[in-house]
C-alpha cells in the first residue's frame, strides 16, 4: 500500500501540469463547498452568539389566540383562567431547566402613556418582586420596588432607558408618568444587565433581536386592575438554566399552565398558553439559511462530478500509456488485484490531493467572502474531513473503470503493445 | 524435469477465423539445461515462449512446469508461479523508466510480499552480481543498452527462479554487450539455472547446449550451422 502511494505520487509528480489540470475540477468543487459550508456555519454561529450574548435565557409563556398573543386592549378577558399564586410558581420552578420564574401582566402597546403633554409609545408591565431579576434587568438610576411599593398599591413605576430618553434631559426620577389616566411616579431606571449588541445582517435578524426597542414601563402588579381590567390572565417569564434549555423549559411551563385551563375561549376562539423564545426562532432562521445553501452545495457538487470525470479520463489515458508497464508487472508476478490497487490508489491520490488543495482554496475563498461581503465565516473541521474523504471516494469511483481496464489487460498483448 | 510440454496446440481466434499457430509441440527440458529455440519471425516462437512463461495458455495439450500442471490455475496462482519460478528477460529490456535500477530489480520482490529492507538488500546484491554495483541509483535512461539488459537479468534472477526465459536477449545490443550477456547466462547456467532462450542468431544459439528449431509452428531438433 505504501509502495502504491509512493509510486502514484511519483507518477502524479512526473506529469505536474497534467495532474494539476485533472485536479482542477475537484479543487473548484471542494473549494466551493468549503466556502459555502463555512459561510453557513459562520451565520449559524452568529445567530447562536446573538442568543447567548443577549444573555438572559428568558422565555415568555403567554396566552395565545389563533397563533397570536392574546391582546386584552379591546377585548374582555376570557373566563376560566385562574390567578396563578405562589403554589403554582413553585411547580413552575420545579420544572427541568427553569431557574427563575415570575408571573406578570402586560400590554405590548399601551395607547395612553404620557409624560407632560408628550405621548410616549411603549409597553406596560405589571410585575412582582422577582420580575426584575428574572428578566436580567438591573436598576441603574434611582431605586427598585420596595416591598411596600408592591404590597401597598403605591403609584410608583420603573422605566427603561428608552422611556428615560423621552424625558429630553429632564431627570426622570420623581417625574410623573400618566398611564391610562393614572399618575405614576418614576422611582428608578432599569436596563439590561448585559449590554450586548446583536450583529444584524438582515431584516430577519432585525425583527428577531430588536423586539426590545420599544420603551417599557413597569408597575407594581397590584396596580394592574386599577389601571387596566380585573381578571386579566397572567403571563409568566421564566429564566432557563442555559440557552439549550430555553425551548424545553418554555414548552413544559406552557403545558403545566394549560393544565389549569378548561376550554377557555376569547371572542369564540380557544386560547392556550404557548412559549415563545429566541432559540426557537433562531433555529427557524438557521434552517432557512441552510436550506438555501443546501441548494448551493448541490450546484457545487456538479463541479465535483465534472472533476471526477476528468480523473477518469486522465486515468484512461494513463492506462493506455502504461500498457507495456502493466504487461511487464504482470509477467513479474503482479496479480490482477495488485494492478487494480495501483491504479485505484493513483486515482484516489490524484483526487485527494485535489481535495486538499481545494480545501486550502476554499478556506482562502471563505476569508475573502467574509472580508468583501461582511458575512461571518467559521471554518468547519468536520466539513474539511468530509470534503477530503469525499474527493477520495470520487477518485475511487471514477478510477474504477480505468483500473479494471488495466487489471484485465492480457499480459502478452500488453507486453507487445508499442 | 522442469519443463514438460505434451502435444501443445495453440490457435488464435474462433470458428472460421481460427488461426493455428502451434502444432502438436512436445518439449522436455531437464533442470540445469541451456536450450536455444531458433526460428524466423512468424514461426510461433514468441507464442511458445508465452506459453512456457505462463503468460498464455495452450488451446490443447498438457503443460507441466516444475511438476505442476498449469491447466485450470487462477490468475493469482499463475502470477505467483511467474513470480517465483520464472525469470523473464526481454529484447527491449522492459525496465520502468522512472524507477532507479535498484527499484526495478526490487519490483518482483514487492509482489512476493518481501519486506522493503530485504528487497533493497537483495536487489543491491543482485546488481553487484551483474557488475552494476556502482550504478544502483541510475535511471534506465542513464544506462547503456548492455547495462540495461544486465539490470533486467538482475531483476529476472532476484527471486532465484529455477527457469530463466529470455526472448531475443541480445537483439537490441551490440556484439560486445551481447557477449557480456552471454557470459552472464553461462555463469548462471553453471550455477544450476535452467535457461530457455529464443533467438534468431546462430552465434548466440551456439552458446546453448541444445538447439531447437521452430518453423511454421512445428518444433524440431536443430544441430546448428544450418541457415535459419
Amino acid at each position: 500500500m505504501l509502495e502504491n502511494i509512493r509510486l502514484s505520487l511519483k507518477g502524479i509528480w512526473s506529469h505536474k501540469m497534467r495532474s494539476f489540470l485533472t485536479m482542477l475540477g475537484i479543487i473548484i468543487g471542494i473549494a466551493a463547498i468549503i466556502a459555502i459550508v463555512s459561510t453557513i456555519k459562520g451565520t449559524n454561529e452568529q445567530i447562536k452568539n446573538n442568543l447567548i450574548g443577549s444573555g438572559t435565557n428568558t422565555v415568555t409563556v403567554q396566552l395565545y389566540q389563533n397563533n397570536y398573543p392574546a391582546d386584552f386592549s379591546y377585548s374582555t378577558p376570557p373566563e376560566g383562567v385562574p390567578t396563578f399564586d405562589d403554589s403554582i410558581k413553585e411547580k413552575v420552578l420545579a420544572l427541568d431547566g427553569v431557574e427563575q420564574a415570575s408571573f406578570f401582566h402586560s400590554r405590548d402597546y399601551c395607547d395612553s402613556l404620557f409624560y407632560l403633554n408628550n405621548s410616549l409609545s411603549g409597553s406596560v408591565y405589571g410585575v412582582d418582586s422577582d420580575y426584575i431579576a428574572s428578566a436580567g434587568l438591573q436598576v441603574t438610576k434611582g431605586r427598585g420596588f420596595s416591598n411596600a411599593d408592591l404590597t401597598q398599591s403605591k403609584n410608583v413605576c420603573l422605566i427603561d432607558e428608552t422611556i428615560a430618553d423621552a424625558f429630553n434631559g429632564d431627570d426622570p426620577i420623581g417625574a410623573v408618568l400618566d398611564v391610562m389616566g393614572q399618575p405614576f411616579t418614576v422611582i428608578g431606571v432599569v436596563s439590561q444587565k448585559s449590554q450586548f449588541e446583536p450583529v444584524i445582517n438582515s431584516m430577519q435578524d432585525y425583527y428577531t433581536y430588536n423586539q426590545s426597542s420599544n420603551g417599557k414601563v413597569y408597575l407594581p402588579d397590584q396596580m394592574w386592575p386599577v389601571v387596566f381590567q380585573y381578571d386579566e390572565p397572567q403571563s409568566v417569564l421564566i429564566r432557563a438554566a442555559s440557552t439549550d434549555d430555553m425551548t424545553q423549559a418554555g414548552k413544559q411551563t406552557a403545558d403545566l399552565l394549560n393544565g389549569y385551563l378548561t376550554n377557555v375561549t376569547m371572542d369564540g376562539e380557544e386560547v392556550q398558553y404557548q412559549s415563545k423564545d429566541l432559540a426557537d426562532e433562531a433555529s427557524q432562521l438557521q434552517q432557512l439559511s441552510s436550506s438555501t445553501n443546501t441548494m448551493l452545495i448541490g450546484i457545487a457538487s456538479i463541479s465535483l462530478l465534472v472533476g471526477g470525470i476528468g480523473v477518469m479520463n486522465i486515468m484512461l489515458v494513463s492506462v493506455t500509456e502504461r500498457t507495456r508497464e502493466i504487461g511487464l508487472k504482470k509477467a513479474l508476478g503482479a496479480r490482477r488485484r495488485t494492478i487494480l490497487g495501483q491504479f485505484l490508489t493513483e486515482a484516489a491520490m490524484l483526487s485527494s490531493i485535489g481535495g486538499l488543495l481545494g480545501t486550502i482554496a476554499g478556506i482562502i475563498l471563505a476569508r475573502v467572502i467574509s472580508m468583501i461581503a461582511a458575512v461571518p465565516v467559521a471554518i468547519s473541521t468536520p466539513a474539511i474531513l468530509v470534503a477530503v474523504v469525499f474527493s477520495m471516494v470520487v477518485g475511487i469511483i471514477f478510477g474504477l473503470v480505468p483500473s479494471v481496464k488495466a487489471a484485465n489487460l492480457n499480459p502478452i498483448d500488453a507486453l507487445r503493445y508499442e | 524435469m522442469i519443463l514438460d510440454l505434451q502435444n501443445i496446440n495453440k490457435s488464435y481466434g474462433e470458428g472460421k477465423l481460427e488461426v493455428p499457430v502451434l502444432f502438436d509441440i512436445s518439449l522436455q527440458v531437464e533442470a540445469g539445461e541451456y536450450v536455444a529455440i531458433m526460428g524466423p519471425s512468424g514461426s510461433g516462437k514468441s507464442t511458445l515462449m508465452n506459453i512456457i512463461g505462463c503468460l498464455d495458455v495452450p488451446t490443447s495439450g498438457t503443460y507441466i512446469l516444475n511438476g505442476e500442471n498449469i491447466a485450470g490455475k487462477t490468475d493469482a496462482e499463475l502470477s505467483a508461479l511467474r513470480n517465483r519460478t520464472i525469470g523473464f528477460v526481454f529484447q527491449n529490456f522492459n525496465l520502468l523508466p522512472r524507477e532507479s535500477a535498484l527499484d526495478n530489480v526490487a519490483l518482483p520482490m514487492l509482489y512476493a510480499g518481501i519486506h522493503r529492507r530485504e528487497r533493497i538488500e537483495r536487489a543491491r546484491k543482485a546488481l553487484e552480481r551483474v557488475g552494476l554495483g556502482d550504478r544502483i541509483h541510475f535511471k534506465p535512461t542513464q544506462l547503456s543498452g548492455g547495462q540495461k539488459q544486465r539490470v533486467a537479468i538482475a531483476r529476472a534472477m532476484v527471486m532465484k527462479p529455477s527457469l530463466l526465459l529470455a526472448d531475443e536477449p541480445t537483439g537490441a545490443l551490440d556484439t560486445a554487450s551481447g557477449e557480456q550477456v552471454m557470459e552472464l547466462f553461462r555463469q548462471l547456467n553453471e550455477e544450476g539455472v535452467t535457461i530457455v532462450m529464443i533467438t534468431h542468431e546462430q552465434e548466440i544459439a551456439n552458446h546453448a547446449h541444445r538447439q531447437l528449431l521452430i518453423r511454421d509452428g512445428r518444433l524440431s531438433d536443430h544441430k546448428g550451422g544450418a541457415p535459419v
